[in-house]
C-alpha cells in the first residue's frame, strides 16, 4: 500500500497527489511514468510523473478526472492509501545538449511538460512555454510555469483568459518571426499534438510528442499501448510503453493513435456514470 | 488391461458460460483405483520424462496406502508447484509417454494423480516448517513458474530469497496468462502461500530493470541473482489492421479477463464481450483465448491456424474440450488483412476504427523444414472473408529487452533470449536464468526444469564461496 502524503485541486477536474514510494522517486526522471491501481480489483492506470522529492520520497502525480477509476483517486484523501503504484517506466526525456526549446503543453499534459521544462531549465536551457486550456477555470501550473520558463505564453480556446484560441497560434507566429528551436517537445491531446507537429514541420525543427495510450502492466506484456511510426518509408509497430512514452512526433501515425484511443469509450462513460450514481446515492466504494 | 480412469468435467454445455475450473479432479476411491494400475518398473521410465524428475512411483506407492501426506512430501522433494503442475503439464508429451503401460492400453494418470495429492494437502491446515538458514542472500526476479521453483528449492536448503515481481501480484504467467477454468488463482495463491511458509520474501511492484537494477541488488547485499522475468512482448503479424480497435495480442485479452479480471461483474477493466472472434494461432495460448472469449459470450469463435490439426501445437486434451465447447477451427489458413469499419459519410461514427472482418488466404501443406514440420505455402485466388468483430493474435511471444537493457555485460541471442551455460549461468558471474526469458515462448514445467537446475547450481556456487 502506498500513502498519500498530500492532495490538492489544481482546478474542478485536475488533482494533484503526493504519493510515498521512495524506490520510485530515487530514480524518476521527465518523461517517466507509473502505473496505479486505487484498490484491490481495480483497472491498472498509466500517469506520467508530475515531479519528484528523493528527500521526502514522494511522488507527485496530476490526473483529470474522466473515468470511474481517476474518480475512485480523486476520492481518496491525504494520510490514505492506494493498493499499487509501480515504476518508473518509460525512457526519460532527452533533454541532453538543448539549449533552447519550446515546450508545448495542452490541459492536463500541462502536468507532463512541467517537470521536462524544469529539467530543461535547470541545465540553463532556453525555455518558451506555450500552455493552453479550454477555459479560464481550467487553468493549472502557471506559477510553477513562470518560474522555469524564459518566455510564458498562455492560451484558452474560449478567450476567457489571456490570449485567445489554441496553442499552435502563438507557436507559428514565434516561427514566422524567425524563431528558431533546437527542439520542440509537446505534451497533450493528440489532436493538439498533431497539429503542433504539422505547424514546425516546414521550418525542419526536431518535434517529440509523449504518448498517453491505453496500458495494462506498462513493461511491454501487453501490446496494448502499441502505436505505429512511419520509419524510413516503412510501417513500424512501437510499444510506448518500453519505447516511448516520447517518440519521433514526424514518424507517429496520429490518426490511428486517436481512434486507438477511442476503444473503450463507451465503456468508460457508463463506469464513469455508475461510480458517480453511486457517489449520490452516498454508497461507499 | 484396465483402461486409465477419466477425469470427470464439468458438462461443455455448461462450462462454456462460466469461469469455474474444466476439470474436477479425481474422487479418493478413483485415485486409489488408478494408482493400482501402476506397475512399478524396474527401470521408472516415467521418471525420466519429467522435467523436474519427480520420484513418480515411488508417490503412487504412497497413494496406494492411502498415505497420501506421504505422497505429496515425495512430490515436493522435486516440485514445489505440485498444484499447477498437475493441471498444466503436457503430461501426454512427458512422464505418461513413457509409462509401461502405455505400450498397451492407457497410461497411468500420473498427472491426474499429482493433482489429486496436491489439492489433499492443500486443504490441510499449513504447518509452517523451521528451516535453519545458512546466511545466504538470493534474489529471484520474476514470480513466474521458474522464478518460484528457483525460489522453493533455494528456501528449503536454507537459503534467503526474495522474488522480485513487477506486477501487483505474484504467479506470473500462471495468474495473467493461464485462464481461471484451466487453473484457478486460488490454487496459485496457495502455493505462493506455501513458499512464503518457506521464508520466501515476495515484492511486488517491483520491476527490475527500471525500478531496481541487477546491479543494485547486488550492491544491496545479493549474492546471485535468477532472472526468470519470462517472454513478455506479444508479436504481432504485421498485416494491415493490426492496430484497429478489437484487436488484441493474447497477452493483452488475456491479462484484462484473468489478471484485471474482466470476467467478473464487479470488475473496472473493460473488454470486448460478445460478437464473434477470431483467434489467430494454434497454441495453448490460442486455446486458452478462444476458451475465454466463448466464457466471455461470444456468439462465435474461430481458430484460425496456417497448418493441419496434425501440426496444431496445443495440447490434444485443449483442442478437445475446445471443440466440446464450440470453437470451430478454420485450419490450413492465415489473415492476410483486418478490415475495419469505416463509414466515409459520417467521420463521428463510433464505429469507425474497429474490426468487422478477416480477410484470409488458404494455405496447402509444402516442403518440410529443418524441424520436420512442412511448411505451409499459400494457394493463389484462395482469399475469403471472415465477419468477426474481435481479432485476438496469439502467435507467441518475445523475451522481454528491460533486464537486458539495464544490465552491462548480459549477453543475449539474436531473438533476445538471455544465452546461459548448461548451469543456467548468464554471461554475467552469479547471475543465473531460466524459462521463457532464455528460451522464448515455451511450457510452465519446462520454466520448472530451468529454475530448479539454475537453483542447484546458486547452491554450488555460494556453498564454494563460503
Amino acid at each position: 500500500m502506498y500513502r498519500i502524503v498530500s492532495k490538492r485541486a489544481l482546478n474542478p477536474t485536475v488533482t494533484q497527489m503526493e504519493i510515498e514510494a521512495p524506490l520510485v522517486a530515487e530514480k524518476a526522471r521527465a518523461g517517466q511514468f507509473v502505473i496505479l491501481r486505487v484498490s484491490e480489483n481495480g483497472e491498472r492506470i498509466p500517469l506520467t510523473v508530475a515531479g519528484v522529492d528523493k528527500r521526502k520520497g514522494t511522488v507527485k502525480i496530476i490526473f483529470q478526472i474522466v473515468g470511474a477509476t481517476t474518480e475512485k483517486l480523486n476520492s481518496k484523501n491525504a494520510g490514505e492509501y492506494i493498493q499499487d503504484f509501480v515504476g518508473p517506466l518509460g525512457v526519460p526525456t532527452k533533454t541532453e545538449g538543448l539549449r533552447s526549446v519550446c515546450v508545448v503543453g495542452g490541459g492536463v499534459g500541462c502536468a507532463i511538460a512541467l517537470p521536462v521544462a524544469e529539467a530543461l531549465s535547470k541545465q540553463g536551457a532556453k525555455v518558451t512555454s506555450i500552455i493552453g486550456f479550454r477555459e479560464k477555470s481550467l487553468v493549472i501550473l502557471e506559477e510553477e510555469f513562470n518560474v522555469c520558463s524564459d518566455r510564458l505564453i498562455v492560451t484558452t480556446d474560449d478567450g476567457s483568459y489571456k490570449r485567445a484560441g489554441n496553442v499552435t497560434l502563438p507557436l507559428k507566429e514565434l516561427l514566422e518571426q524567425g524563431e528558431r528551436f533546437d527542439e520542440v517537445i509537446t505534451i497533450g491531446p493528440l489532436v493538439m499534438m498533431k497539429y503542433v507537429t504539422l505547424a514546425v514541420k516546414p521550418y525542419h525543427i526536431p518535434v517529440i510528442a509523449s504518448m498517453n495510450p491505453i496500458m495494462i502492466d506498462g513493461t511491454g506484456m501487453c501490446g496494448g499501448c502499441r502505436l505505429t511510426l512511419n520509419h524510413d518509408g516503412r510501417r513500424v509497430t512501437k510499444f510506448a510503453c518500453i519505447d516511448g512514452p516520447e517518440f519521433n512526433a514526424y514518424e507517429i501515425d496520429f490518426d490511428e493513435a486517436i481512434s486507438r484511443g477511442n476503444a473503450y469509450k463507451a465503456f468508460e462513460r457508463k463506469a464513469h456514470e455508475e461510480f458517480c450514481n453511486l457517489l449520490a446515492q452516498g454508497g461507499k466504494q | 488391461m484396465t483402461k486409465s480412469h477419466p477425469m470427470p468435467v464439468q458438462d461443455p454445455a455448461v462450462r462454456a458460460k462460466n469461469f469455474k475450473e474444466v476439470a474436477l479432479g479425481y474422487p479418493e476411491e478413483i485415485a486409489v483405483a488408478e494408482a493400482q494400475r501402476c506397475l512399478h518398473c524396474k527401470n521408472r521410465p516415467c521418471v525420466t520424462g519429467c522435467p523436474v524428475g519427480v520420484r513418480i512411483p515411488d508417490f503412487i506407492a504412497k497413494i496406494k496406502e492411502c498415505d497420501f501426506e506421504g505422497a505429496y512430501e515425495v512430490i515436493s522433494e522435486s516440485s514445489s508447484l505440485p498444484a499447477v503442475c498437475g493441471r498444466v503439464c503436457p503430461q501426454e508429451n512427458q512422464c505418461e509417454k513413457h509409462c509401461t503401460l502405455g505400450l498397451k492400453s492407457d497410461p497411468v494418470g500420473i498427472g491426474r494423480l499429482e493433482r489429486f495429492v496436491a489439492d489433499r494437502h492443500n486443504e490441510r491446515p499449513k504447518v509452517i516448517r523451521k528451516i535453519r538458514q545458512n546466511g545466504h542472500r538470493v534474489a529471484v526476479v520474476g514470480s513466474g513458474p521458474a522464478g518460484l521453483t528457483c525460489a522453493g528449492e533455494l528456501a528449503k536448503n536454507g537459503y534467503s530469497v526474495t522474488v522480485f515481481e513487477a506486477l501487483h501480484v505474484a504467479g506470473g504467467v500462471l495468474v495473467y496468462g493461464i485462464p481461471e477454468f484451466r487453473l484457478p488463482k486460488e490454487i496459485v495463491a496457495k502455493e505462493v502461500e506455501t513458499l512464503r511458509g518457506l521464508g520466501v520474501e515476495i515484492q511486488t511492484n517491483i520491476v527490475v530493470g527500471k525500478t531496481l537494477t541487477v546491479d543494485e541488488l547486488f550492491e544491496s547485499g545479493f549474492e546471485a541473482i535468477f532472472i526468470g522475468s519470462g517472454a513478455g512482448l506479444p508479436n504481432f503479424m504485421g498485416i494491415e489492421g493490426e492496430a484497429l480497435n478489437g484487436v488484441y495480442s493474447a497477452n493483452e485479452y488475456l491479462t484484462r479477463s484473468n489478471l484485471m479480471q474482466a470476467y467478473e461483474k464487479n470488475s473496472d477493466t473493460p473488454i470486448v464481450r460478445g460478437g464473434k472472434v477470431a483467434v489467430i494461432g494454434g497454441g495453448n495460448v490460442a486455446m486458452d483465448a478462444a476458451r475465454t472469449a466463448l466464457r466471455l459470450g461470444a456468439e462465435k469463435v474461430y481458430v484460425v491456424y496456417r497448418r493441419s490439426m496434425e501440426e496444431l501445437p496445443a495440447r490434444r486434451e485443449e483442442v478437445e474440450h475446445a471443440q466440446a465447447e464450440g470453437v470451430e477451427f478454420k485450419l490450413l489458413c492465415t489473415p492476410v488483412e483486418i478490415v475495419g469499419y469505416r463509414n466515409e459519410n459520417d467521420l463521428k461514427d463510433p464505429k469507425n476504427g474497429f474490426v468487422n472482418a478477416i480477410k484470409c488466404i488458404r494455405m496447402e501443406l509444402g516442403e518440410a523444414d529443418k524441424k520436420g514440420r512442412r511448411s505451409p505455402v499459400p494457394v493463389a485466388d484462395s482469399e475469403f472473408v471472415l465477419e468477426v468483430d474481435t481479432v485476438i493474435i496469439a502467435i507467441g511471444t518475445s523475451p522481454n529487452p528491460l533486464i537486458k537493457n539495464s544490465t552491462e555485460g548480459l549477453s543475449v541471442n539474436s531473438r533476445g533470449g538471455i544465452v546461459i551455460n548448461e548451469d543456467g549461468l548468464t554471461s554475467r558471474s552469479a547471475v543465473y536464468a531460466g524459462g521463457d526469458a532464455v528460451t522464448g515462448a515455451s511450457t510452465v514445467i519446462s520454466a520448472m526444469g530451468a529454475g530448479k537446475n539454475a537453483a542447484k547450481a546458486i547452491e554450488e556456487f555460494l556453498s564454494k564461496k563460503s
